[in-house]
C-alpha cells in the first residue's frame, strides 16, 4: 500500500501573501471540506490567524466578514519555504519556492 | 517506426524526459501551447461542472501550467501536481495562478476526501503504463493513482484525461484499473476518423448517472467509437 499521507502541520521559513480575488461563494463551498481546527492551527503556525474562531461559526454564509478571514488563510497566505508533516507517521515534506515534494522514496512508496 | 517519432515514455522516465529543454518548449513553441490549451478546453468541457461557479480542481501533469492558465481563466481554483522540477519551474516562471505540487502520479493523490470538484490530466496518463524503476508495476501504480484519486475527489465529480495511448492493451489496462478503483465512465474518441485529429478522452465519474458524452466528430462512425468504449463502459 502507498503512504497514504495528508500532510496538514506546517513548519515556515517564509511565508508570502497573494491578493486573490474573493469569492464568498466558493470559500462557502470550501469550509465544509475543511478540518475547522486544523486550519486554525496551521493558521496559528503560520502567524496568519485572522482572528479565526476555534468553532467554526454557525450562520457563516452570510457572514462576510468571517468568509474573508477564511479566504485569507485558504487562498492568500502561501509557505514559500518550510514543510509539511504528516501527522500520523511524521514523514516531512520539504516546500521550496513554493511548491511542496511529496516524492517518496522507493521503500515508502 | 523511426527512432526520431519515438513516444517519449520509451525514452526515459518523465521526470528525466522533461528537463530544462524540453521545458523551455512549453512556454516558448506557440503550437505546442495552442494544442495544449485546445486540449485542456475540450477536458473541462467534459468534466460538465456546474454553470457560473468556481470549483476547485486537479491538474495532473500540470506540467508548465498552460491547462491551469485556462481553469484560471474559466474561474477555477486549482492544484497541479507534476514530476517533473523542471516542468514546475517553468510554471513558476509564468507565475501560473494554481498551488504546484511535486508529486509522481502512481505513488497517489495526497488529499483528503472529497477535496475536488474535478480533475483534468492533459497527456500524462501513458506514462504511467512504463516501469521506471525495477520496483515499478504499472498495473499497481495505475491502482494506487486512480483509487486515491477516486478518493480526493467529491461524489458526482468526474475526471477528465487527454492521453495518448500506444496500443488497445494499454487502454484496456488503464480504463481496468479504474474501474477496479471504483470509477464508471470510460473512453471518448474524438474525430476518430482522421489521423491527425484523433484525440482520445478518459473520462471517469465518482458516482451519480454519469452518460457518457459523444466523441466529436463521431457521427458516421458509431462503430468505431463502439468498440472504443466497449471494453470501459460495460461493467
Amino acid at each position: 500500500m502507498s503512504h497514504q499521507c495528508h500532510p496538514e502541520v506546517i513548519l515556515a521559513t517564509e511565508v508570502k501573501v497573494n491578493e486573490v480575488e474573493f469569492n464568498p461563494k466558493f470559500v462557502c463551498r470550501m469550509i465544509p471540506k475543511l478540518e475547522w481546527s486544523t486550519l486554525v492551527q496551521a493558521a496559528d503556525q503560520l502567524g496568519h490567524r485572522e482572528e479565526l474562531p476555534g468553532e467554526l461559526v454557525p450562520d457563516y454564509e452570510k457572514n462576510e466578514d468571517f468568509l474573508k478571514k477564511v479566504h485569507r488563510v485558504l487562498l492568500e497566505v502561501e509557505v514559500i519555504e518550510g514543510c509539511l508533516q504528516c501527522p500520523e507517521s511524521g514523514r516531512e515534506f520539504p516546500i521550496s519556492k513554493g511548491i511542496p515534494n511529496m516524492l517518496l522514496n522507493e521503500d515508502e512508496a | 517506426m523511426a527512432s526520431s517519432c519515438r513516444r517519449p515514455e520509451h525514452t526515459g522516465p518523465p521526470d528525466v524526459f522533461y528537463n530544462e529543454e524540453e521545458a523551455k518548449k512549453y512556454s516558448q513553441n506557440s503550437r505546442m501551447i495552442e494544442i495544449q490549451t485546445q486540449m485542456s478546453e475540450r477536458a473541462v468541457e467534459l468534466l460538465n461542472l456546474p454553470e457560473g461557479q468556481a470549483c476547485y480542481l486537479l491538474d495532473v501533469g500540470c506540467g508548465s501550467g498552460l491547462s491551469g492558465d485556462y481553469l484560471t481563466e474559466e474561474g477555477h481554483h486549482w492544484v497541479g501536481v507534476d514530476i517533473s522540477t523542471a516542468m514546475l519551474d517553468v510554471a513558476l516562471d509564468r507565475e501560473v495562478e494554481g498551488d504546484l505540487l511535486l508529486g509522481d502520479m502512481g505513488q497517489g493523490i495526497p488529499f483528503r476526501p472529497g477535496t475536488f470538484d474535478g480533475c483534468i490530466s492533459i497527456s500524462a496518463l501513458q506514462w504511467l503504463c512504463n516501469a521506471d524503476k525495477r520496483s515499478h508495476s504499472p498495473p499497481k501504480r495505475l491502482y494506487t493513482f486512480f483509487s486515491t484519486l477516486y478518493s480526493s475527489l467529491a461524489r458526482g465529480c468526474r475526471a477528465v484525461f487527454q492521453l495518448y495511448p500506444e496500443n488497445s492493451e494499454q487502454l484496456e489496462l488503464i480504463t481496468s484499473q479504474a474501474m477496479r478503483a471504483g470509477f464508471t465512465g470510460g473512453m471518448v474518441v474524438d474525430y476518430p476518423n482522421s489521423s491527425k485529429a484523433k484525440k482520445f478522452f478518459l473520462c471517469l465519474f465518482t458516482g451519480g448517472t454519469g452518460v457518457l458524452p459523444k466523441g466529436l466528430g463521431s457521427e458516421t462512425s458509431d462503430r468505431t467509437v463502439a468498440n472504443q468504449v466497449q471494453y470501459s463502459g460495460q461493467r
